[in-house]
């Protein structure tokens, strides 16, 4: 039978603020436990919250980026239930009226081609603690840094219909936020977090899956693997003539399998209410269109620009435009270039991204800059070295710094594109492999890239390659 | 010293015919002697309390004193109080030391009052008698087998026996009102938000509301102008100027017009309480008020919707007392629902577990848009109600309580006939207006309080009514008789 | 309201009912729902729900921390803290 998968995604992001949601404390990563809760964020009696107007600018710049109504007036609720890492038994959030909703965004599948995902909503609200399990004398510890941090939770229709399609959303997300500046989008440190909705049916059907909650899926491989094994578990499921059951499930990326969470059994009443501590969050349209102004141009804009300015693939366009700095630093090539989109392309994606991924380092810490890199290009361009040996000059580049013209100077990397020279090199070759030629001649043409091999060695690489080919192919005929 | 007002200390400090150390001296002994029999105070500071005393002297003989300065006062053991035990009135909080101020704590303090200690409450402020509190039950100086009301009831006793010149108190339902009423004492609560309630432990946040109990409007109005004002640290804190309230104390309410709801004078009112409650309306009538019939529809469900909200509300509210970070951790918690079950079950008393299991009733799946939407709904047409009645008039006029002073353990085993107690006061905490009570009369001996309601950041109005009214009547002079002898 | 219902809301509400309690609690339970539904009969169509008596907007802070690490003060009332975490019974996820 053929199944059809569907998947909606509820996405996590931390806000880039530097304090807490509702409270003055430091949202820096990794400090001491309980070192940045103060009395508001560890819920001690009497403390009450204010809001951080950082984060409804942010929640604003994300609406307007992803085509959503923002409201003009949006409430706090109340989510009740006790867990240790929540410390005052409720999380602050939004349920009815939340911040922004009904957008939407597209996405770029591995095909190239493209498909919308619509947002239902995104709204506010603040983040929990962390439970360490290991070595209490049986015990849990509980670090409350991380409570009262801001998320934006950012909610999906169920759109998506593959494990691939719910990672390019993501994907697309995950670079939206960064390129507003309101998140820092690190998953190690699980500022972008993701639950999955999946559910299966059957092919042509309307009706929608009993669906399972997939928990807390902090990297783009678990969300496609999680979902993957959540499918197949679905689909033997009910092909065995079982039920999937509406529940939560966590993904063990070492066994590659869902199980239920324990915690979340029994069925949860989560008694939202308006909170009344807080007042309605109210938005005019001077503050939207004070942050309409700010924003940066967007991924989706970026790329399409590409595609026209520059005559780049779409696949080209939306790698250069994954992230704002890597698009930024792709773009100040081709300006000192002064053309050649193509072959910027083709060294920010290839040599440079090899490098960076070596050393684990981002484009901003990049060891070769847009101005060298451009310079470098520039003398494939006027045919001084060609692509081989600019490589090299990459490498010295990288490793020792210094001037691409100084570099090709000192090390005579210079290319050789004198056709006397090139002759002699030529005629020596033949020369030294009569047997070859030979063959050659006899019709045998493959023979002819070992030529051009011990040509371009012999010249230690610095022979333009196209008079190399030019100047065999006559002296092969004769 | 006991029987002068805080005003007429106030002015003995100045003229420096005391010292706050006599003053304090001489309250921290009427403690020591009487509250075993009444059992208003939870903690006694007296220690803090005389140096804080001594340093006010100081501070008046380098000629640096605020109007306040030295004065002693008494706090509702629900306000946070640093490095002092905050239990209001609960085992949940009884290991509690609080590790910082409330902020109308912190602006008494800096106007230099004399804390003397933390009084009795109901646990929680869930009550309207005082008898729910962990500490044992307090008792009414003008009888002592008798209740002085609740939520407050610690602070009402304290000051209607001279234990103290005054105290705060909060107000959830009637939690001031209602105790300044039996306990003969003038009681204020202002507008919601007027007060911050940062550090005032939350029972129904969008009801509760700090105030005071004194014996006098004009003390009230001295308190108010430091307590009163904004505070960044509590989003519901109305951000208006502080009008100076002592000033218009003496202004001539000829021509106020004062509204009578007449359901407030309804079957459930005492005779006794109902001709003292006329006879004051009488009074300010004769000071040139003109007394005007209104309706205030939907004013009998003020205690259902309170019954709803106010339950929906603190059962959120005391979530946070899971013995992880603070207060009574039980001793049998094998897992961690036993650590919450067991620790909540043996610190909650039974009062506030009814409480915490009818705001979860009412906000459950199934049952939200019947009862907690549906109180909504009527809290709004309760305040529309008001609304309509402040078109016309300036200020509403009526009964505080149905009764006097009940015996204690009357209406313990029958909640709702206690709740039944706050009818006539709930509505001013529905719609967020300010309200006080005065004492207007006796029943057998029993004080009876007069309420005065009025619009939105109308303290002035009913401070100026409440003082005008007490310059011509002396039920505010009168004293609960076994605690005014002069040297006891 | 049966004692089985009064048992769920104290789960939802972790609070634990003994049986000594239970009659008592389900008893004047009964009595306040039965008060507090004489809210149904009230005609509320149209009425917009009041959440809070103030009607006004949210104010908002500004982005800065002001707050310094006092752990070992906070600290001081929690029961069981150990290497600056708060210890509770073993979780399981």
């Amino acid at each position: 039978m053929n199944w059809e998968t569907v998947i909606g995604l509820e996405i996590h992001t931390q806000l880039a603020t530097r304090s807490k949601i509702f409270s003055a404390s430091a949202t820096r990563y990794g400090a001491e436990p309980n070192t940045q809760a103060n009395l508001v964020d560890l819920g001690f009696p009497g403390v009450l919250p204010v809001l951080n107007g950082e984060v409804v600018n942010m929640a604003i710049k994300f609406g307007l980026a992803t085509q959503c109504e923002i409201s003009p007036r949006s409430i706090f609720a109340r989510k009740n239930y006790f867990y240790p890492d929540l410390p005052k038994g409720y999380q602050i959030s939004q349920y009815e009226l939340p911040i922004v909703h009904g957008g939407q965004l597209e996405i770029v599948l591995s095909d190239g081609s493209a498909k919308t995902v619509r947002i239902t909503r995104a709204h506010l609200e603040e983040d929990a603690g962390k439970s360490l399990h290991e070595d209490f004398h049986g015990q849990t510890g509980i670090d409350l840094n991380r409570a009262g941090t801001p998320l934006l939770e950012i909610v999906s229709e169920p759109d998506m219909r593959s494990p691939g399609e719910a990672v390019a959303y993501m994907r697309r997300i995950h670079t939206l936020v960064r390129y507003l500046g309101i998140s820092d989008g690190n998953m190690q440190e699980g500022s972008f977090r993701c639950d999955a909705n999946v559910s299966v049916r059957k092919l042509g059907s309307e009706a929608l899956g009993t669906r399972t909650e997939l928990k807390n899926l902090n990297s783009f491989r678990f969300v496609e693997r999680a979902i993957e094994v959540e499918v197949e578990r679905q689909i033997d499921l009910i092909e065995d003539g079982g039920q999937v059951i509406q529940e939560t499930r966590l993904y063990d990326p070492d066994r590659n399998e869902t199980r239920a969470m324990r915690s979340k059994e029994e069925a949860n009443d989560y008694r939202y209410f308006p909170d009344p501590d807080l007042l309605p969050i109210v938005i005019d349209q001077a503050r939207i269109g004070h942050i309409a102004a700010g924003l940066p141009e967007l991924p989706d804009a970026k790329r399409k620009r590409f595609i026209a300015d520059y005559e780049l693939s779409a696949y080209d366009a939306d790698v250069l435009t994954a992230s704002r700095e890597q698009a930024e630093f792709y773009e100040a090539v081709v300006t000192g270039l002064g053309g050649q989109p193509k072959l910027a392309a083709n060294w920010v994606m290839g040599e440079l991204s090899a490098a960076l991924n070596r050393e684990d380092l981002d484009i901003t810490a990049s060891r070769v800059s847009a101005t060298q890199l451009a310079e470098l290009l520039q003398r494939i361009d006027d045919k001084t070295i060609s692509g081989k040996i600019a490589k090299q000059v990459f490498d010295a580049l990288w490793n020792d710094g210094g001037e691409v013209e100084a570099i090709i100077e000192a090390r005579g990397l210079r290319q050789i594109s004198d056709a006397g020279a090139i002759e002699a090199l030529v005629d020596e070759i033949l020369e030294a492999h009569p047997r070859q030629v030979e063959e050659y001649r006899s019709g045998k043409e493959k023979v002819f890239g070992f030529f051009v091999g011990q040509v371009m060695k012999q010249s230690e690489g610095k022979a333009n390659p196209q008079s190399v080919n030019e100047i065999l192919k006559i002296k092969l005929k004769s | 010293m006991h029987r002068r007002t805080l005003a007429q200390l106030a002015d003995d400090l100045r003229s420096r015919r005391c010292s706050s150390y006599e003053l304090t001296t001489h309250f921290l002994a009427r403690i020591e002697r009487h509250d075993p029999s009444m059992n208003a105070f939870v903690t006694v500071t007296a220690d803090h309390a005389l140096a804080d005393a001594r340093a006010a002297d100081e501070r008046r003989s380098r000629g640096d004193a605020g109007p306040l300065d030295g004065l002693p006062l008494a706090h509702k053991d629900i306000f946070c109080t640093e490095g002092v035990k905050t239990s209001c009135g609960s085992r949940m909080l009884d290991n509690f030391l609080s590790p910082y101020d409330a902020t109308l704590v912190a602006r008494l303090k800096d106007a230099g009052t004399v804390m003397l200690g933390k009084t009795n409450m109901d646990e929680f402020a869930m009550g309207s008698s005082s008898e729910s509190s962990f500490y044992g039950p307090v008792r009414n100086p003008w009888d002592l087998e008798r209740v002085p009301g609740g939520s407050s009831g610690g602070s009402a006793a304290a000051v209607a026996a001279g234990l103290v010149p005054a105290a705060t108190g909060t107000d959830t339902g009637g939690s001031i009102r209602q105790p300044a009423a039996l306990c003969g004492l003038t009681g204020l609560k202002p507008t919601y938000g007027r007060v911050s309630r940062y550090g005032m432990i939350a029972f129904a946040s969008s009801l509760d509301q700090a105030g005071v109990l004194t014996w006098t409007a004009e003390d009230a109005a001295l308190l108010l102008q430091v307590m009163a004002g904004f505070d960044p640290r509590d989003s519901t804190c109305l951000e208006e100027p502080v009008p100076d309230y002592r000033a218009g104390l003496n202004a001539s309410i000829r021509g106020l017009r004062i509204g009578v709801p007449a359901g407030f004078f309804d079957a459930g009112l005492e005779e006794g309480n109902r001709g003292a409650v006329e006879t004051a309306l009488g009074v300010l009538e004769s000071q040139g008020a003109e007394l005007v019939g209104i309706e205030l529809d939907n004013l009998d469900l003020s205690v259902p919707v309170y019954y709803v909200v106010a339950p929906a509300e603190a059962s959120s509210n005391l979530s946070r007392f899971d013995g992880v970070r603070f207060g009574h951790r039980t001793e049998h918690a094998e897992d961690l629902l036993n650590l919450y079950t067991r620790t909540r079950g043996e610190g909650f008393g039974a009062e506030v577990k009814r409480r915490i299991l009818t705001g979860a009733y009412v906000l459950s799946a199934g049952y939200y848009d019947a009862y907690y939407l549906k109180a909504q709904q009527v809290r709004q047409l309760i305040s529309q109600s008001f609304s309509r009645a402040f078109e016309s008039v300036d200020v509403i006029a009526g009964p505080t309580t149905p009764t006097p002073a009940f015996m204690l353990g009357q209406k313990t085993n029958d909640p709702v006939a206690m709740y039944l107690n706050d009818i006539y006061t709930i509505g001013a905490n529905l719609a967020g207006l300010p309200a006080l009570s005065i004492p207007c009369g006796a029943v057998g001996g029993l004080p009876v309080g007069l309420q005065l309601i009025g619009p939105h950041l109308a303290e002035g109005v009913l401070l100026n009514v409440a003082h005008r009214f007490q310059a011509e009547t002396d039920w505010h002079q009168r004293r609960p008789p076994d605690f005014d002898a002069e040297n006891a | 309201m049966s004692p089985e219902d009064v048992y769920k809301l104290g789960m939802l509400a972790r609070l634990e009912i003994t049986p000594g309690e239970i009659d008592d609690v389900v008893a004047k339970l009964t009595d306040i729902v039965a008060m507090v539904d004489q809210l149904q009969a009230v005609d509320t169509d149209g009425v917009v729900p009041m959440a809070h008596p103030l009607d006004r907007s949210q104010r908002l802070r500004e982005d800065e921390v002001t707050e310094e690490d006092r752990r070992a003060l906070y600290q001081q009332s929690a029961a069981a803290v150990e290497r600056g975490l708060y210890l509770v019974p073993k979780v399981i996820e």
